[in-house]
């Protein structure tokens, strides 16, 4: 049995905050992997008559995805955790090549009371990994600044071509912990 | 060395591009993408330098944008191997607008010529058809290449996928444009889609 503690005790409304803006700015495509983080906003989205979630296999298949997307007149998001960054990483080559929209929405693991040191390390550069990628990084750490987070994240890269990452941190989502 | 029987590329690209109508091509990074350009250039030709292992989900991205549109992709096995699990994602989403012809040399021809997986073991279109692609084949004739090249046209009963065992020689490298927003735009142009 696992339980959530700090954030966990009632479901979240920031969920909804991010799926109204990602319609708002016109989102369609919406590749991701799952993680408990995301299960909110996931299920939105499958349930949505204008976005497409997309399960993938491994995250680097979003980012091609999402150029693709982009070439055929769409606008998508790609959504993971923080060990899904790392195995993007030559994929993200594709963003300044070739100049389309990418906002990608990453819920964090391995900070604020991780109790999993496997989790530790990829959590621990996953910023550095996307500023050395030419990605933007902005985070949100309370569920009060998700909406304005959300509303700059999607902004600038929809409108200004920056590529951008939102880090949803593991003090927004909640520390996983197990419990026997 | 070529073997005997086996397809030669540029006349494999030549035939599937040759009636192409409105059909957006995406060419794998490697021979794949320089077979697109040497067959004749296309301003829905997306050529990829990199990103390996990305065409297909390129491909798929496309064709759920553009669902009447026929999207074909082309790459060769090495890059196709790279990104083994998209097919697991195109055979989940089954966009019936999108065909996949891999040219399979079974070999790295870009690098040296190592030999890949699927001169020994790995078996491609049992791993698409094992995916849900139901429409998968293994390509041998051009007579089939010509038939593959037709039903990419069809946009409601794909997603197809097809291995097509092509000789190993070289070609004369012709090289694509290496711009790659000028390949993007001038696809989104040609779709219609203005600059941002």
């Amino acid at each position: 049995m696992h339980a959530r503690a700090d954030a966990a005790e009632t479901v979240p409304n920031w969920p909804d905050d991010i799926f109204a803006t990602l319609q708002r700015f016109d989102v369609r495509q919406v590749p991701y992997v799952p993680d408990a983080g995301h299960s909110k906003l996931i299920q939105r989205v499958l349930d949505s008559s204008t976005m497409r979630g997309i399960p993938l296999t491994t995250e680097e298949e979003g980012v091609a995805l999402l150029a693709g997307a982009w070439a055929g007149g769409q606008r998508g998001v790609l959504l993971m955790q923080s060990s899904g960054v790392g195995n993007c990483i030559n994929m993200l080559s594709l963003i300044p090549i070739l100049r389309f929209p990418f906002l990608t929405l990453v819920t964090m693991r391995g900070e604020w009371g991780e109790f999993n040191p496997w989790q530790v390390p990829m959590g621990s550069t996953t910023q550095g990994v996307f500023e050395l990628s030419g990605v933007q990084v902005l985070r949100a750490s309370s569920a009060a600044e998700v909406p304005a987070v959300l509303e700059a994240a999607a902004s600038q890269a929809y409108n200004a071509l920056t590529p951008t990452a939102v880090l949803l941190s593991q003090r927004l989502i909640g520390a996983k912990v197990f419990t026997k | 060395m070529s073997k005997a029987n086996l397809l030669d590329r540029r006349q494999v690209v030549s035939t599937l591009l040759a009636n192409r109508k409105d059909v957006v091509a995406i060419g794998g990074l490697g021979a794949s993408t320089n077979d697109m350009c040497a067959v004749g250039d296309h301003a829905r030709n997306f050529y990829l330098w990199g990103g390996m292992g990305g065409a297909a989900m390129i491909g798929l991205g496309l064709a759920l944008a553009q669902p009447k549109l026929p999207v074909l992709v082309i790459t060769g096995d090495g890059e196709m191997l790279m990104g083994l699990g998209s097919l697991a994602t195109i055979g989940l989403q089954k966009p019936s607008n999108l065909s996949i012809a891999v040219l399979d040399n079974e070999a790295y021809g870009e690098t040296g010529g190592q030999t890949s997986h699927t001169s020994a073991a790995a078996d491609l279109v049992g791993v698409a058809r094992a995916c849900g692609i139901k429409d998968s084949q293994s390509i041998s004739t051009m007579a089939e290449v010509e038939a593959f090249a037709k039903a990419v046209h069809d946009v409601s009963a794909g997603p197809r996928f097809a291995n097509v065992k092509i000789d190993s020689a070289s070609q004369e490298r012709i090289l694509p444009t290496r711009d790659g927003t000028y390949i993007l735009n001038r696809i989104r142009g040609d779709l219609g889609f203005q600059p941002i």
